[in-house]
C-alpha cells in the first residue's frame, strides 16, 4: 500500500506547553486509523496541525510525498484533506444544501463574470455542484434530502448535524477525511449506524480515514489500526487489541495502581 | 417528553384589577424618564427652532409636536404589559388610563421644573438653548405660571390619550392611528405634497404654511373611514398572497411587481416638481452606495467603516478625467474625455484601489478590520485634501467645472435632477442585478460561509483572502458608479463631500433597511435619505437638518433594540438574530416527531442551539 500521510517528528509548543512532542505517524491509502487518548492528550491539536490551522514548531507533514508545512487550511483542503469538527461547526443559517454546495468551492472555478452573465459554463457548474451535493447527502439515507435540502442547518437534530458535517467534508472531494469524534453525543443505536457508514466511506467512496474517538466500541469495530496519544506523545500503536491491552495505555486512562510500600 | 402544542393551550381568563392597582413605582420611573426626555428635547432647541413651522394652522407647530408626541407615546407604551405564556393577562380598563395619566403628569412636571429653572438661573453658557426663546415656547407666551400649570395637565391628557388607545377595539384603534398618521404626513411633508400635486397648495394649506383646520379634519375622517372600510386589510391581503405563493406563481408575481415598480419609477418623475426629482436623485445616489456596502457588509460580513473612500475615488477620478480645472500637475498627454469614457476608467481605478486597500486590510477580522477601514477612509480623503497632491486635486478648493454627462440625446446635470435620477436608475438596476446574481452563485455562497464562520469556511477549502477581496472590489466598483454620477450632478468635487459621516450614514441605511436584503436596502435608502436626508442633502424633513444626526442616532438605537434585523429583514439574518425563538418554534412544530422518525435522539431543541 502506498503511504498517503507521513508525519515525522512533529512538535508544537504553546508557550512552554508541549501540545505535541516528536510525534511520528503515518496513514496508508485505504486505511482507517483510530486516534485515542485521554482528554488534553493533543488529539485535536494533531488534527488542527494536519489541516493547517496550527503551524507546527518542528517536524514534517508529508501528504502524497509533498510537504504540507506552511500551507493555509484552504490549500490543505485543496490538496485533498477534509475534516469535521469536534464541536459541530456548521454554517447554521445556510440551508443544508448550501452547506454542502459551498464546500465544493475549491473544486469549482466560476467567478464573477460567469454568474453575472449566467454563462453556459456557469449553469453547468452550478448543476454539477448541486448534483454532487445531493449525491453526498443521499449517503445518509433520506434524512438530509427532500424537504430538508432547503431548511437551515440550525433546525437539524444533533445527530443529523454530525452527519451533515461529514457530508460537508465528503463534498470537498478529499482523499483523506479527518473525523473529530464523529459519534460524540449520539445514542448507541445512532453510533452503531454511523460506524457502518464510516466503513462505507472507505468501501464505497474510497476515502482514507483518520478518526479521533472516545467510544471504544466504534474504534474497535471500524479501525484497522489504533494510535494512542498522551501528553502529546505516542503511547502505543497497533491493532485495537494490542493498544487496548498495553499497560501504558491503561495507565494513562485509569491511573497507576497504588504501589505497596 | 411531550411537546406542548401552542395551538390548543387555552389562555386563562383575564384578571380584573382596580383603577389604582398598578405598579406605582414603575409608573413613576417611566414618568421620570419621560420628564428627562422632554427636557432633553426642549434643550436641543427643537421646540423653539421649529415653532415657526406650522403643521395645522394655528393650533400646532412642528416645534410643539417634537414635545407633545412623547407623553402620547409613553402613555401608549405603558399599556404594553409583559404577559408570560399561560399566565392571565389583566383586563383593560380605567387602570390603563390612570397609569398613562400618571406617567404623563410626572413627565409634564419635568417641563414645569425646567420652566422654573430657566427663569431662576442662567445657564446659557453651556446650554445654548437655555434661552428666553425656549422659555417663551415652553410657557406658551403666557408667563411662568401658565407654563408651570399647563405642562402637567397637557402631559396627563396626552398620556391618558395614548394609554386609552388600548381600550379601543383593534379595528378602531388601527383606524385612529392611520388617520392620525395621515394628517401628520400631510402636515409634515407639505413641501413635498405641494411639489407633487400643485393644486393642493391653495386648497389644503394656509399661505404661511400648515394645514387648514378644516382640511385636517377632513383628512382625518377620510383616512379613518378608509381604514375601517378595509383599505389596510386589502394591502395586507396582497402581501400574504405574495408570501404564500410558490414556484412559478411566485416568479410571475415577482416579475409583475418588479415591472410595476420600474414603470412607476420611470413615470413618476415626469409629473413631479424639481423638489421631488432632486429627492429621488439623492436617494438613488445613496442607494447605489448602500447596495455596494450591502455586498461587503451584508453578504460577506466585512464591516467596512471607510466605504466612503471608494465614493471619493469614483468622484475624483471622473472629475479629473472630465474637468478642465483639474489641477496643474497632470502631464500634457493626460486625456480629457466625456463622462461615459471617464466612467470606464473610474471603474478600473476603483477596482484597483479596492484591491490596494483591501489587500492589507482583509487579513484582519472583526473589530480590527473595522478600525483599519475607518482609517483608510480618512486617509483617502486627507490625500485629496493634502498639499502634497495639491497640484493634482486642488486641495480644499476641489475640482470645479465638471461638465454634465453628455449622452448625445440627453445631458445629465445637476440643474436637471430628473436626468440625474434616470441615470441613477440605470445604474441602480445594474447594481441590483449584480447583487442578485452574485448572491446566488458560488461566490455568494462562499461570502455567506465566511460571514457565518470564517475559520470553518477556510477549512472547507475557501480561499478567504481572495473571496473577501472580491467582495471588497465589487463593493468598490458599485460605489464608484455613485461617485461618477455625483461628480456630474454636483459639477464640482470637494474633499468635504467625503467625510466619515457618509460612511456611517450608508451603514445606517443598510442596517436599518435590513442587512443582506436588496429590498431592505432600497427601503432603507428611501426612508432614511428620503425622509431625513443625506449627510448634506436635505430630505423631506428639511426642517430637521440641524438635528439629523441626533435622529439618525436615536433611530439606530431604537432599531438595534427593537428590530435588529432591519425594516425588511433577510430571512437568514433574522434567523441569526432570533436564533432561540426560531429554534423553539421549529421544535414546537414537531421537530421532535421528525427526529423520532429518523430514529435519532430528539435533541435538536432549543438546548441544542448552535453556538
Amino acid at each position: 500500500m502506498t503511504r498517503l500521510l507521513d508525519i515525522q517528528g512533529l512538535s508544537v509548543t504553546f508557550g512552554g506547553l508541549h501540545a505535541l512532542h516528536d510525534l511520528n505517524f503515518h496513514v496508508d491509502e485505504g486505511e482507517i486509523v483510530g486516534v485515542i487518548g485521554p482528554n488534553g492528550a493533543g488529539k485535536t491539536t494533531f488534527f488542527n496541525m494536519i489541516s493547517g490551522m496550527v503551524t507546527p514548531t518542528s517536524g514534517e507533514i508529508l501528504f502524497e510525498g509533498e510537504s504540507m508545512i506552511g500551507l493555509d487550511p484552504n490549500q490543505v483542503t485543496q490538496r485533498g484533506i477534509a475534516r469535521t469538527f469536534q464541536n459541530v461547526r456548521l454554517f447554521a443559517n445556510m440551508t443544508i444544501l448550501e452547506n454542502v454546495m459551498v464546500s465544493q468551492h475549491c473544486r469549482t472555478k466560476q467567478g464573477v463574470w460567469g454568474s453575472l452573465f449566467n454563462t453556459p459554463g456557469f449553469q453547468r457548474e452550478e448543476r454539477e455542484i448541486r448534483e454532487h451535493a445531493e449525491k453526498v447527502l443521499g449517503f445518509f439515507g433520506t434524512r438530509l434530502v427532500g424537504y430538508r435540502l432547503e431548511q437551515p442547518a440550525s433546525v437539524l437534530s444533533y445527530a443529523n448535524r454530525r452527519r451533515l458535517e461529514i457530508a460537508r467534508a465528503m463534498a470537498t472531494k478529499p482523499k483523506l477525511i479527518l473525523l473529530d469524534e464523529p459519534v460524540a453525543g449520539m445514542n448507541p443505536k445512532e453510533s452503531a449506524e454511523l460506524t457502518g457508514l464510516i466503513g462505507k466511506l472507505r468501501s464505497e467512496w474510497g476515502f482514507t480515514i483518520v478518526m479521533i474517538e472516545h467510544d471504544m466500541n466504534v474504534v474497535r469495530d471500524v479501525s484497522d489500526r489504533v494510535v494512542c496519544l498522551d501528553h502529546g506523545e505516542t503511547l502505543a500503536q497497533g491493532s485495537f487489541e494490542e493498544v487496548s491491552s498495553d499497560p501504558n495505555v491503561i495507565e494513562a486512562y485509569l491511573g497507576r495502581p497504588l504501589e505497596k510500600s | 417528553m411531550t411537546a406542548i402544542d401552542p395551538g390548543t393551550a387555552t389562555e386563562p381568563a383575564p384578571i380584573e384589577k382596580g383603577a389604582f392597582d398598578f405598579d406605582w413605582n414603575e409608573a413613576a420611573r417611566r414618568g421620570g424618564i419621560l420628564a428627562l426626555a422632554l427636557a432633553f428635547v426642549a434643550l436641543t432647541g427643537m421646540p423653539n427652532g421649529l415653532n415657526d413651522r406650522l403643521l395645522i394652522d394655528p393650533i400646532l407647530s412642528l416645534g410643539y409636536l417634537s414635545l407633545l408626541w412623547l407623553p402620547f407615546a409613553f402613555g401608549w407604551l405603558s399599556g404594553n404589559e409583559k404577559v408570560l405564556e399561560g399566565m392571565a393577562r389583566t383586563k383593560r380598563g380605567l387602570r390603563d388610563v390612570v397609569r398613562g395619566d400618571v406617567i404623563g403628569f410626572v413627565g409634564g412636571l419635568g417641563l414645569s421644573l425646567l420652566v422654573i429653572l430657566i427663569n431662576a438661573f442662567d445657564l446659557r453658557d453651556p446650554l445654548v438653548n437655555w434661552s428666553p426663546q425656549t422659555l417663551a415656547v415652553l410657557q406658551f407666551d403666557r408667563g411662568q405660571g401658565f407654563g408651570i400649570i399647563a405642562w402637567p395637565i397637557l402631559g396627563a391628557i396626552l398620556g391618558a390619550a395614548g394609554a386609552s388607545l388600548h381600550l379601543l377595539p383593534q379595528r378602531i384603534r388601527r383606524a385612529t392611528l392611520a388617520a392620525l398618521a395621515t394628517v401628520l404626513v400631510f402636515a409634515i411633508f407639505e413641501t413635498f405634497i405641494v411639489d407633487l400635486f400643485d393644486f393642493t397648495e391653495d386648497l389644503l394649506y394656509e399661505n404661511q404654511g400648515g394645514l387648514k383646520i378644516l382640511w385636517a379634519i377632513i383628512l382625518f375622517v377620510v383616512a379613518f373611514g378608509a381604514s375601517i372600510g378595509g383599505a389596510g386589510r386589502k394591502v395586507g391581503q396582497v402581501r400574504t398572497n405574495y408570501q404564500q405563493a410558490t414556484g412559478s406563481a411566485k416568479t410571475t408575481q415577482t416579475a409583475l411587481y418588479i415591472f410595476l415598480a420600474s414603470v412607476a419609477m420611470i413615470v413618476i418623475p415626469m409629473f413631479t416638481g424639481k423638489i421631488t426629482q432632486e429627492l429621488l436623485a439623492n436617494i438613488g445616489i445613496f442607494l447605489l452606495l448602500a447596495l455596494g456596502l450591502n455586498i461587503v457588509v451584508g453578504l460577506a460580513g466585512i464591516l467596512d467603516l471607510g466605504y466612503v473612500a471608494f465614493f471619493a475615488v469614483g468622484g475624483y477620478t471622473t472629475a479629473v478625467l472630465t474637468s478642465p480645472n483639474r489641477g496643474e500637475d497632470w502631464p500634457e498627454w493626460f486625456p480629457t474625455m466625456p463622462w461615459w469614457g471617464a466612467l470606464m476608467v473610474t471603474i478600473v481605478v476603483a477596482a484597483l484601489v479596492g484591491l490596494f486597500i483591501g489587500a492589507p486590510v482583509i487579513r484582519m477580522r472583526g473589530d480590527y478590520l473595522a478600525i483599519v477601514t475607518l482609517g483608510f477612509g480618512e486617509i483617502i480623503r486627507i490625500l485629496f485634501l493634502s498639499d502634497w497632491l495639491n497640484g493634482y486635486f486642488n486641495g480644499a478648493q476641489g475640482i470645479t467645472n465638471v461638465p454634465p454627462a453628455d449622452f448625445g440625446f440627453a445631458q445629465v446635470k445637476g440643474t436637471d435632477p430628473r436626468s440625474v435620477f434616470y441615470l441613477v436608475l440605470v445604474f441602480a438596476a445594474i447594481s441590483i442585478y449584480v447583487s442578485w446574481r452574485l448572491e446566488r452563485s458560488r461566490l455568494g455562497r462562499a461570502w455567506m460561509a465566511i460571514r457565518e464562520d470564517e475559520s470553518v469556511a477556510e477549512a472547507m477549502g475557501i480561499n478567504t483572502v481572495n473571496v473577501k477581496l472580491m467582495a471588497f472590489v465589487v463593493g468598490a466598483v458599485l460605489a464608484s458608479f455613485s461617485g461618477a454620477i455625483f461628480a456630474a450632478k454636483v459639477g464640482s468635487i470637494f474633499p468635504t463631500s467625503f467625510l466619515i459621516l457618509v460612511s456611517i450614514i450608508i451603514l445606517v441605511v443598510v442596517i436599518v433597511g435590513g442587512m443582506g436584503n436588496i429590498i431592505g436596502v432600497i427601503v432603507g435608502a428611501a426612508v432614511l435619505i428620503g425622509v431625513l436626508g443625506g449627510p448634506k442633502q436635505p430630505g423631506l424633513l428639511a426642517e430637521f437638518s440641524e438635528y439629523k444626526l441626533l435622529i439618525y442616532g436615536a433611530l439606530l438605537i431604537v432599531m438595534m433594540l427593537q428590530r435588529p434585523e432591519g425594516l425588511v429583514p433577510n430571512v437568514r439574518r433574522s434567523r441569526e438574530l432570533h436564533q432561540e425563538e426560531f429554534l423553539q418554534d421549529a421544535w414546537l412544530k414537531g421537530e421532535v416527531d421528525d427526529a423520532k422518525a429518523d430514529g435519532d435522539e430528539p435533541n435538536g431543541g432549543p438546548e441544542g442551539a448552535l453556538a
